[in-house]
């Protein structure tokens, strides 16, 4: 099978796509920069709110969500499959808080539970009315980024500016972003300590149900470019990477900036070296980057490790060696 | 004999109007809701015997495995290996490059298996929490498997239609091969499970204790894994990556609510397996082309909902319904006190107590103690006179009314006595614990206070003898008022 991977031809793979047609991939790499970076944002407190699974759930649940709204409403306007996916989130987050808050179920069990009944009664929705809803499972599960059509431009003051898939994606991940800043405190309080956050007055239910409403709408517009699971490695992946290398969380923030970039450009390479799908090939650029901080983390690294005690094994030598015996 | 007849009518029509045999469930859709039901039952199609032989074998070994990941708390494991076993499908298929199922089977093993590696191995070389180990394997694991696929479609050889199988799965396109694996995993696994059931039992509740006894708890860990991996795997055309994971959870944490015994539960979680997977074959046959995971898993929810609702312990309209009981009979315990008290008041003179003295005493209105004292007849524990405005005691109510008040001052005794309280600070506790204190207990503290006669506030103490010169067996009047279920 080896004949069938293109051997490394760095100028074909790095130059030739930005020679031939910038703008093209110049779009590919600002989207898949935006999903990262959105999903990173967000995701970077999942990691840290021990919720990161919570978020696979939410990725699958919203499925019934943007059916039922697009059966209503049959378009396929980013707003109303916002709205769809934030009924869902809530859903969602109700139902697991419950069959956890009133049962002897475990937390991780009413995950599963309810995000996988949401997404079989989604996929039912979608084959009954199969002819009336014009998504199928498979566009829900995979995604891919190299299908968005590119061509239709928003404008502005009579001016096309970007396409609107970016445009859309843009506006979604300014809205992370800004509501971050402006709940930053909160949101770092009640991540690290949920009972100073208790006692400061923060209502860690609103704090809890916004989070997974703007979970849900990022997930929802990340569907299109990457697909419901691999929205779950986006999700995760700068968060754990930057979790490795920092213990501050400001620095983290940055580091997932620092993460999607990288991904979004390592990917588009790999994927087109690989002539695979560059949703999938953005995602193994992640966790090539999480392996990379996993082993070389200057302050937790797998090597760092190794050479500690290396290090103290023969400190313990010379000693024994020099003292009397 | 009617019912028999009757089922022979049904075979007959069956027979008569539907002379085709369908070569996948959903190519034949063209009649009636009833008819296409009768025909399932006459399992007459042989897909439709293997897909609903496929569901009863998945939901055995699914609800086996699903017990375990569930009390291990290890629950959305089951979704990490469903994902994580798509590179070493495409793998497989790479490898093998035709859909050879054996090849396929045992690359996406041990790619499960390396994912159960690797989410143990990070979480004990960095800090990352456990949950945030399994969303990374299964996100990165998934985009390799992604990315192989893609490569797979481009190639010319690559007719990769079985491949959509595994992600999605579709029942009715299992054929007898696929029965017999599945039927393999599903005796691979009751054979290794009962035979390391002990093990596997400690290792699952009490870690420590288990490494105590000398068990491999490790390589139970691993065996688990691989038999969960194994059988996923196997599911996975039956129901699909996604869904593969409620096969697992659903069935087993609704055997949870129900049972507190591992071995019962098991039993159980199997039966909700096969019965969901009955049932989603049977809903899906009902129309044409409808996919069979989704139903199998909203039947399972289903039975949960059930379970979640009237489970006879946990249930939770079982124990709305028990906590209102126990409402209502602490407020008959009250009303009957505040009569109790009445009585004793005027020294016990006449049988009735007025609503109005009763009013005065619980400081409420007259019409607040007419209807609890309407509640207490309706119960038959006490009677009206004929004008409406008197109480009487029933015999059996009389002696509930003295334990709860020699409960409250023996507390308030106690208190005072023993833990040096103050004896204007007693009330209010004494006036909670009443009514729950047990016979048995009430006993031990007259023993400890030495047979007391007063209350701190020189109030008398009713006696044992007193109450059971009332006529009752006080005693079973304690049993009766279910202290056992306050737990």
């Amino acid at each position: 099978m080896k004949g069938s991977i293109a051997s490394l031809d760095l100028s074909a793979f790095l130059l030739q796509p930005w020679q031939d047609d910038p703008a093209g991939y110049g779009w590919i790499v600002l989207m898949a920069f935006l999903v990262t970076l959105s999903c990173g944002l967000i995701g970077n407190y999942l990691v840290l709110r021990r919720m990161s699974l919570v978020g696979d759930a939410i990725s699958h649940s919203v499925l019934p969500g943007i059916a039922v709204a697009f059966l209503v409403s049959h378009s396929r306007d980013p707003w109303i499959m916002s709205i769809g996916a934030i009924a869902a989130g809530v859903l969602t987050t109700f139902l697991i808080e419950n069959i956890h808050g009133r049962s002897r179920i475990k937390q991780d069990a009413a995950i599963g539970i309810t995000f996988t009944t949401l997404f079989a009664i989604g996929v039912i929705i979608i084959t009954v009315f199969a002819g009336k809803v014009d998504l199928d499972q498979e566009c829900v599960l995979y995604g891919e980024i190299t299908f968005i059509p590119f061509f239709d431009y928003v404008s502005l003051f009579g001016r096309p500016i970007a396409p609107q898939p970016v445009f859309v994606m843009a506006l979604v991940t300014l809205i992370t972003a800004g509501l971050i800043m402006l709940f930053y405190k909160v949101l770092l309080v009640s991540s690290f300590d949920s009972g100073l956050a208790g006692s400061l007055g923060f209502n860690q239910r609103m704090v809890h149900y916004g989070m997974m409403c703007v979970l849900s709408v990022v997930v929802v517009s990340a569907f299109e470019s990457v697909g419901a699971i691999l929205v779950i490695a986006m999700l995760i992946l700068p968060g754990v990477t930057a979790y490795l290398i920092t213990y501050r969380f400001p620095i983290m923030l940055v580091l997932t900036v620092v993460h999607a970039l990288l991904s979004a450009f390592i990917g588009l390479h790999l994927g087109i070296w690989l002539e695979c799908s560059m949703a999938g090939s953005i995602v193994v650029a992640g966790s090539l980057l999480f392996v990379l901080a996993w082993i070389f983390s200057p302050s937790q690294g797998l090597l760092r490790r190794v050479l500690y005690r290396f290090r103290w094994r023969e400190n313990a030598e010379t000693q024994a060696g020099g003292s009397p015996a | 004999m009617i019912l028999s007849r009757a089922w022979a009518w049904c075979l007959l029509i069956c027979c008569l109007t539907q002379p085709v045999f369908a070569d996948r469930i959903g190519d034949v859709v063209d009649t009636h809701v009833w008819e296409q039901a009768a025909r399932f039952f006459t399992f007459r199609d042989p897909s439709l015997r293997y897909a609903l032989a496929g569901a009863l074998l998945l939901g055995i070994s699914c609800g086996v495995l699903g017990s375990f990941i569930v009390v291990r708390k290890m629950a959305l494991m089951g979704d990490t290996l469903s994902h994580a076993v798509l590179p070493g499908v495409a793998a497989g298929f790479l490898w093998s490059g035709t859909k050879d199922p054996l090849v396929i089977l045992v690359g996406a093993t041990i790619a499960g298996l390396l994912g159960t590696f690797l989410v143990s191995v990070i979480r004990q070389t960095t800090r990352i929490k456990e949950d945030a180990c399994m969303g990374l394997v299964l996100g990165s694991f998934f985009a390799v498997g992604i990315c192989l696929l893609t490569r797979i479609q481009k190639m010319e050889t690559g007719n990769q239609s079985g491949i959509d199988k595994f992600m999605f799965g579709q029942a009715a396109a299992l054929n007898a091969d696929d029965i017999r694996l599945m039927a393999l995993c599903t005796v691979v696994v009751l054979l290794l499970v009962s035979l390391c059931y002990k093990g596997l039992l400690a290792a699952s509740f009490d870690q420590d204790f288990a490494v105590s006894l000398g068990l491999p708890v490790r390589i139970l860990h691993y065996l688990l894994m691989g038999l969960l991996t194994f059988s996923i795997v196997v599911s996975l055309q039956a129901v699909g990556v996604v869904l593969v994971s409620a096969m697992l959870i659903t069935p087993a944490a609704t055997a949870y609510l129900l049972s507190d015994r591992m071995h019962r539960m098991i039993l159980y979680a199997a039966g909700f397996g096969t019965v969901s997977g009955a049932l989603g074959v049977f809903l899906s046959f009902q129309g044409n082309n409808l996919p069979t995971g989704p139903f199998m898993v909203v039947g399972a929810s289903s039975f949960f909902l059930i379970a979640f609702m009237i489970a006879p312990r946990h249930g939770l309209v079982v124990r709305w319904l028990r906590r209102l009981r126990r409402s209502r009979r602490i407020q008959f315990e009250n009303t009957l006190k505040g009569m109790h008290r009445v009585l004793e008041d005027r020294d016990f003179v006449g049988d009735g107590v007025s609503l109005r003295e009763l009013a005065e005493l619980r400081r409420e209105t007259i019409e607040d103690v007419r209807k609890r004292v309407r509640a207490l007849v309706r119960a038959g524990q006490a009677t009206l006179g004929e004008d409406g405005n008197m109480a009487y005691f029933t015999p059996d109510s009389r002696s509930t009314a003295m334990r709860i008040v020699r409960n409250h001052r023996l507390w308030e005794l106690y208190l005072t006595n023993e833990a040096n309280y103050d004896a204007d600070h007693v009330h209010d506790d004494a006036e909670k614990i009443e009514h729950v204190l047990g016979e048995e207990i009430v006993r031990q503290l007259e023993r400890k206070l030495n047979y007391p006669a007063q209350d701190p506030h020189g109030k008398r103490i009713p006696g044992i003898q007193e109450i059971q010169e009332d006529g009752v067996r006080p005693a079973a009047a304690g049993a009766g008022l279910g202290y056992g279920e306050s737990r």
